[in-house]
């Protein structure tokens, strides 16, 4: 069998956990990679940037720790996020759950049944609010944008219900030491490899399985994926249960890190996951992104803010710099689509 | 007429797609207030002429004389400046405005350049409606609460708020009831009468003959006939204009079949009363392994909606479609693929592929449990499945990586087929399958046809082209208004005859109801 003649560029695969790449998607994955290539750029010359302007404070082990730690909440989130906008859907919802998982699994009523029991509860709550929003859009046909909207208000409402605005600090002990120093392993915080472990399943998921095939269809084209056989609505119900779940995660790596369940915990998270999906060169009208874009787009919303913070700026400033990089980012994406 | 200069004059026009010559060197000329019929069959160049007429497409080559002067219309709003108006078959309203604000949607009447005069508007858009002998319209009503006639008329309205000297209109009798198509005839007959000229398509050769005063055919990107009387020209005469052909399609032989006597295969599809209100009345088809039935009709026929209901993707109000004797749960497409059905849809790129994908995740979107193990895929052997399927079909270029935007129409349809070839399915349901596939490219997709049929696959065929149905198809039913009026083998129609059956209508049909079906008598006129 002859070899179709692909373009001869190496193969500089770095990130994922690949089988070494075979010949024939050689195209596919050399052209996935340009995008990659240019945000671990971006990465990098962050790295640079922190390093000549507060050499000390940025490169520092702990602040490295510190950014890779508040790096996992919002990268577990955009995970599913980014699953969710490539089947063409969107979850406003995901802050709104994260808080909701967040102080349920605090309660005093669940404390009381330690390390299982915050787990087990903050992700059951995940996927139970994955549920209705799965169950609204797909079989109650409702859009994405306001079954999820509404998950927003009501989870967010029912999350001060149950704190009454107060925190809920955490007493398990086992929990609380998870987030300290002597659980590193190697030096990497468990909530870090959770995050590494949420991307690579994440990569699997969506590169090596039936599921992301789907889920890529659906978003890609709904009609032809329905006439192709694919049972679009049930796709679309796994896909938030998905978004879920790994809210679900969040808030337990939420609770270890903060020491406590607030009803205000992951707000606005739903525009960081959205907007890291994005810059990662997911589009949001479906059919296309790659988990690894994504987790990039959080490492460098994440590091800017790190940067910004040990230079003393304010957040406005930050927040001005996150609005001009996604729009950089579209538009160089859409200039590298098009040659 | 007097001795001035034509209003129009489009000569040489033509116009490419990637793929398709949609119009290669073709003439129109138009005078004041006559009403001038375009005709042809679907796909001859129609829509695509008066598009290039409306400014929505500009012409490779050709020029355009209006009033003399020649003009180049680089846009629509170009074109409704010269006072040409063109109302679409799909109405471009916009329904959650009223009526005179669509009337005056893009140059209302204003105040201080910005505020919109809604008075003014309405009164000059009730006058209008007023003209059209259409008083009970409210100009203040939503278009979307307005009857699909209404809307009709307030496009025309639209067309008239302009200084108009020229109204294309495309099929406007085919959402209309014989009342008020008399009233559309009325108003062109106004219309005509204040020197304004009429370009009208339509279907229906006995409107022509009514109201028409000169008739341009179109055939195969060609104007084949230029300003023939409409009165005069016997249909006949029409109907050989229409079909005869330049382009000699090859179609591959057809196994000779019930000959040696032995007996048919079983069907493997039986369709019993299958029916959509409003849309086809009750069908009952058999379907045998290694047969191709065709189904020819005109757009709007019903023709998709029966293949897409066979198939599951429409729930149907009455009937049942069964597979190896085993009854289909109603409207669903998972049950119909299971059971060994393959749909390649009209809308390729809409409704088939996923543009974005390479072509092996196309093929093998439908039979992805095939390489899979508890949902892991085995990617090699679904990319050596997907080779082998589209190597059966020659599918070029020869690399299922590539994806799938990148192929020729043709190749895209062989992508389509190459995905139910692999998942192994019995009965393929073709919609328009060489829709935008150039000519070159078509007798190879009808060898694959014919050859998948060979192979033991039954297939139910969809074309609007009369001749590619009756080239490959063994049987043929034909179509009109959603009714079977008639169903013979291939080998006893011919085009006319097929052409006499689908366009006999001389009044809209009766609503389809439930009645008797089934193989109806033809009306009139004789096959040749």
């Amino acid at each position: 069998m002859t070899q179709p003649a692909s373009p001869a560029r190496p193969v500089t695969e770095k990130s994922p956990p690949a089988d070494a790449p075979k010949s024939p998607w050689r195209s596919l994955v050399t052209r996935v990679d340009v995008r990659t290539l240019s945000l671990l750029g971006v990465l990098a010359a962050l790295v640079v940037i922190g390093g000549v302007t507060e050499p000390d404070a940025f490169l520092d082990t702990d602040n490295l720790q510190l950014v890779l730690t508040q790096a996992s909440v919002i990268g577990v989130v955009t995970v599913g996020m980014t699953f969710v906008i490539i089947s063409g859907g969107i979850d406003l919802s995901v802050g709104a759950i994260v808080a909701l998982a967040s102080v349920w699994a605090t309660t005093v009523a669940t404390q009381e049944y330690g390390f299982a029991g915050i787990l087990f509860t903050a992700v059951v709550v995940g996927l139970g609010c994955g549920l209705v929003n799965g169950l609204l859009i797909a079989y109650g046909r409702m859009v994405p944008f306001i079954a999820t909207l509404a998950m927003l208000a009501s989870g967010r409402g029912l999350a001060l219900e149950i704190t009454d605005g107060k925190t809920q600090m955490v007493t398990v002990d086992s929990v609380l030491k998870l987030g300290e120093r002597d659980s590193y392993v190697l030096g990497i915080p468990p909530l870090v490899m959770v995050f590494a472990a949420v991307t690579v399943v994440g990569w699997l998921l969506l590169n090596r399985t039936t599921f992301g095939r789907r889920s890529v269809a659906v978003g890609g084209n709904a009609e032809a994926a329905r006439l192709a056989g694919i049972d679009v609505r049930r796709q679309r119900l796994y896909l938030y249960l998905l978004s879920g779940l790994c809210c679900g995660i969040a808030a337990f790596l939420l609770i270890v890190l903060a020491g406590s369940g607030q009803n205000t915990n992951g707000n606005l998270y739903e525009l960081d996951a959205i907007a890291a999906a994005i810059i990662g060169g997911t589009l949001l009208s479906g059919g296309r992104g790659t988990i690894t874009g994504s987790v990039l787009g959080v490492l460098i919303f994440i590091t800017i803010q790190n940067i910004f913070a040990l230079n003393n700026l304010e957040t406005a400033v930050q927040q001005i710099a996150k609005g001009a990089i996604i729009v950089a980012a579209v538009l160089v994406q859409r200039r590298t689509a098009t040659t | 007429m007097a001795p001035e200069p034509p209003l129009l004059t489009m000569s040489g026009i033509t116009k490419s797609f990637p793929g398709v010559r949609a119009l290669d060197g073709v003439d129109l000329h138009v005078q004041a207030g006559e009403v001038h019929c375009l005709l042809g069959q679907n796909g001859a160049g129609k829509s695509t002429l008066i598009k290039v007429l409306a400014g929505a497409h500009q012409p490779d080559d050709g020029t355009i004389v209006w009033r003399g002067d020649e003009v180049t219309l680089r846009s629509p709003i170009a074109a409704m400046r010269l006072g040409v108006a063109t109302i679409y078959q799909e109405l471009d309203l916009v329904e959650g405005l009223s009526v005179a604000e669509n009337v005056y949607l893009g140059h209302e009447p204003t105040a201080a350049g910005f505020v919109v005069r809604g008075r003014d508007a309405r009164a000059s858009t009730a006058a209008l409606l007023r003209r059209l002998g259409h008083s009970e319209i409210d100009p203040a009503r939503l278009v979307g609460d307005l009857s699909a006639a209404q809307q009709q008329i307030v496009s025309m309205a639209r067309a008239l708020s302009h200084e108009v000297r020229l109204i294309v209109m495309d099929e406007p009798s085919a959402a209309l009831d014989p009342d008020e198509v008399d009233n559309l005839f009325r108003i062109v007959g106004d219309l005509t009468a204040d020197g304004v000229a009429v370009v009208y398509i339509s279907h229906r050769l006995e409107e022509i003959r009514r109201i028409g005063d000169r008739v341009t055919v179109l055939k195969d990107g060609r104007a084949v006939a230029v300003g023939l009387p409409a009165k005069e020209t016997p249909t006949r005469e029409v109907i050989a204009l229409m079909t005869g052909r330049n382009v000699e399609y090859v179609f591959p032989e057809r196994a000779p079949r019930d000959q040696d006597g032995s007996p048919l295969p079983d069907p493997v599809l039986v369709v019993q009363g299958l029916a959509r209100d409003g849309e086809f009345a009750p069908l009952d088809l058999e379907l045998r392994p290694g047969e191709i039935v065709g189904l020819a009709g005109l757009v709007g026929s019903g023709r998709s909606e029966i293949l897409e209901t066979i198939y599951g993707a429409r729930r149907p109000t009455g009937g049942q479609v069964r597979v190896d004797g085993r009854v289909l749960r109603p409207g669903s497409v998972r049950a119909a693929v299971r059971a060994g059905l393959g749909l390649a849809p009209e809308e390729r790129k809409a409704q088939g592929l996923l543009m974005l994908e390479s072509v092996t995740r196309n093929v093998s979107v439908s039979s992805m449990s095939r390489f899979s193990y508890g949902g892991w895929l085995d990617r090699t052997k679904e990319r050596e499945a997907a080779r082998t399927a589209t190597r059966e079909l020659s599918l070029r270029p020869d690399n299922p990586s590539v994806p799938v935007r990148t192929l020729s129409g043709g190749n895209q349809q062989k992508a389509v087929l190459a995905r139910w070839l692999l998942r192994g399915c019995r009965v393929l349901l073709l919609d328009e399958p060489t829709r935008g596939v150039d000519v070159g490219a078509r007798a190879e997709l009808y060898t694959v046809i014919r050859r998948l049929a060979d192979e033991g696959l039954a297939v139910l065929l969809v074309s609007s082209e009369v001749p590619e149905v009756l080239g490959l198809a063994d049987r043929v039913l034909v179509l009109r208004e959603g009714r079977v009026v008639h169903t013979a083998p291939a080998h006893d129609l011919d085009e006319h005859r097929v052409l006499d059956l689908v366009l006999a209508s001389s009044t809209p049909g009766p609503t389809l109801t439930k009645g008797p079906h089934g193989p109806a008598t033809t009306e009139g006129s004789p096959a040749s």
